[in-house]
């Protein structure tokens, strides 16, 4: 048995934890009903009313909510609370007119932080901990989702943010960081780092909890043997609140759905029919406690299993798989969400022809995004640095779009292979 | 004289210039001079050529991405200062050379070179100021 944060809940007996969440299912779907319009046009179109969700076994019941829902929605559409209950805001990494922004009360930044300090308790971590949170800060969830976490904990915060690599090293070393947080390809190189500068022997580091982006056995193993750490995944969307819906627990074999939060389905993505425990399909989720902002089924894309047989660590909350990849075309690129379309768009905006192809890769632990871009009439020129400035341009055009480096290839025209008249759009390399 | 050149656009990699010189060769086009410019991924290949609408549409109909632009041409004295001559009238008339190369035949003791500039109409005054041709 490990250490918990909040035992009783997360060790609470599987009956139980359905009981729960039936009865916040029909009290959460009441307060949308009653405060968001948008729900009870959608429910209504369903021929769904609060009435008919006496339980759990009635969730199918209820219409999906989708990322488009949400974008629609912008800015608080579905704010489910008065305005000025609500203290703040986390947004996705989604481009302008097109992000997802959730509100907070402080109940719920509470409720938040609570998962998210089950997660650095799992990973070992207690208010003897020095935890050095170098997610992003700021509109992104996983700066403030961690920091939450660990004041809960009662540790020691190090609120880095991301980047800097050198002052990163420097506080681990200085103020002997024992708890990393971070995305797994940044812990990835942070350990080359630290390796590389013979610092092996200067940090205190004994776990890293890493997410936001799909990593690897390989990677874990990787980055555990580099700078002798346990290294735990982590799981969240901002749309369900941020990390934290789901937790590795010291087994590592799969993450705990925080079920008292929120309720995992998996649904086959073609027929939208729940499908049983073990199954492949659809992650879907429902806030069962989020005041301001609570999304009801929502599809998630990611590809995954749930597993409810029991845990040895004790935890009783079904365990989610690692993602094993997308119902849809968006592509997790560096932590950033990326579809092809906003690629599409920035092309054609800047005149080049639409015929594009996408090759993701991984390497050294770090992933990579390159274009091949099919020149077009309206871009060439006699005059060779004209056409390398319109590169440039077009770079930088994609970087404020996706706020991602991406490599782009100007190639001849009608290069692109094309299997039954169209482009294979996306070539992910990525083994993970 | 102003002429007109033809601007090819290549990725970089082995086969792409006789590509073109088959097409070219078909057409019966002959090239009187070639220039190549390359950056690392990829490159244009610039030609003047005995017939450029034909060639162009021979090109444009076997997908090659290509665009015509005036370029001015001068002959220069196959000897020591021949290029400097040149050189220094268009200084002196503060034209910006925006890229150069040679032809590849020489007429009457003269070299031709190819000069791209903003504005080919001012090269050729000001040359002509000076009995350049």
């Amino acid at each position: 048995m490990g250490k918990f944060y909040q035992q009783e809940t997360e060790c609470m007996p599987r009956e139980e934890i359905r009981k729960l969440q039936g009865e916040r299912l029909v009290r959460i779907v009441k307060h949308v009903w009653d405060n968001v319009p948008y729900y009870k046009a959608k429910m209504e179109a369903a021929g769904v009313t609060p009435d008919d969700i006496k339980g759990l076994d009635d969730l199918h019941k209820l219409p999906f909510t989708s990322k488009e829902d949400l974008r629609e929605t912008y800015p608080d559409g579905m704010l489910a609370v008065p305005k000025n209950q609500a203290v703040r805001i986390h947004s996705t990494s989604g481009t302008t007119g097109k992000r997802v922004v959730k509100y907070y009360t402080q109940e719920d930044i509470d409720c938040w932080s609570e998962c998210c300090a089950r997660a650095i308790v799992a990973a070992g971590g207690d208010e003897n901990d020095i935890v050095q949170v170098c997610y992003g800060y700021g509109l992104f969830t996983g700066g403030a989702g961690l920091d939450g976490g660990s004041h809960k904990v009662g540790a020691l915060t190090l609120p880095m943010s991301s980047g800097n690599t050198d002052r990163q090293i420097q506080f681990m070393t200085d103020l002997g960081a024992t708890i990393l947080c971070c995305t797994p390809s940044y812990a990835a190189y942070l350990s080359e780092c630290i390796v590389e500068r013979g610092y092996r022997d200067k940090i205190r580091l004994k776990a890293g909890i890493f997410g936001a982006e799909a990593w690897s056995e390989e990677m874990r193993h990787d980055i555990e043997s580099k700078i002798g750490i346990k290294a735990y995944d982590i799981y969240g969307l901002t749309e369900l609140g941020g990390p934290g819906v789901s937790f590795e627990c010291e087994e590592q074999k799969g993450m705990h759905v925080n079920e008292d939060h929120y309720i995992a389905e998996i649904i086959n993505p073609k027929t939208l029919e729940q499908l049983p425990n073990g199954t492949q399909g659809e992650l879907v989720f429902t806030n069962l406690t989020h005041q301001a902002f609570p999304v009801i089924r929502y599809r998630t894309r990611d590809i995954c299993v749930l597993n409810d047989a029991p845990c040895s660590c004790g935890r009783t909350h079904i365990r989610m798989a690692k993602p094993m990849g997308r119902s849809d075309d968006m592509m997790i690129v560096k932590g950033v969400n990326v579809f092809p379309s906003q690629i599409e768009t920035v092309l054609i905006d800047q005149g080049y022809s639409p015929n594009y192809q996408i090759i993701v890769d991984r390497v050294n632990n770090s992933d990579t995004i390159d274009v091949n871009v099919e020149m077009s009439p309206e871009r060439i020129s006699d005059n060779l640095g004209r056409i390398a400035e319109m590169e440039k341009s077009l770079v930088a055009a994609l970087k404020a779009m996706l706020g991602i480096y991406v490599k782009v290839h100007l190639v001849a025209p009608k290069s692109i292979t094309r299997s039954e008249g169209k482009a294979v759009r996306v070539i992910d390399k990525r083994k993970i | 004289m102003t002429l007109n050149q033809i601007s090819i656009f290549l990725e970089n990699r082995p086969g792409q210039l006789a590509e073109i010189t088959e097409e070219l060769t078909e057409a019966e086009i002959n090239i009187f001079a070639l220039n190549i410019a390359e950056a690392s991924e990829y490159g244009l290949i610039r030609i003047i050529v005995d017939d450029t609408d034909k060639a162009m549409s021979v090109l444009q109909e076997n997908g090659f991405l290509a665009t015509v632009s005036k370029v001015t041409s001068v002959g220069v004295s196959d000897k020591p200062g021949g290029l400097d001559a040149v050189a220094k009238i268009i200084s002196a008339a503060d034209i910006n050379i925006e890229y150069m190369y040679s032809m590849i035949r020489q007429k009457d003791g003269l070299a031709y070179m190819i000069f791209k500039t903003a504005d080919p109409e001012a090269l050729e005054k000001a040359l002509a100021a000076k009995g350049v041709f």
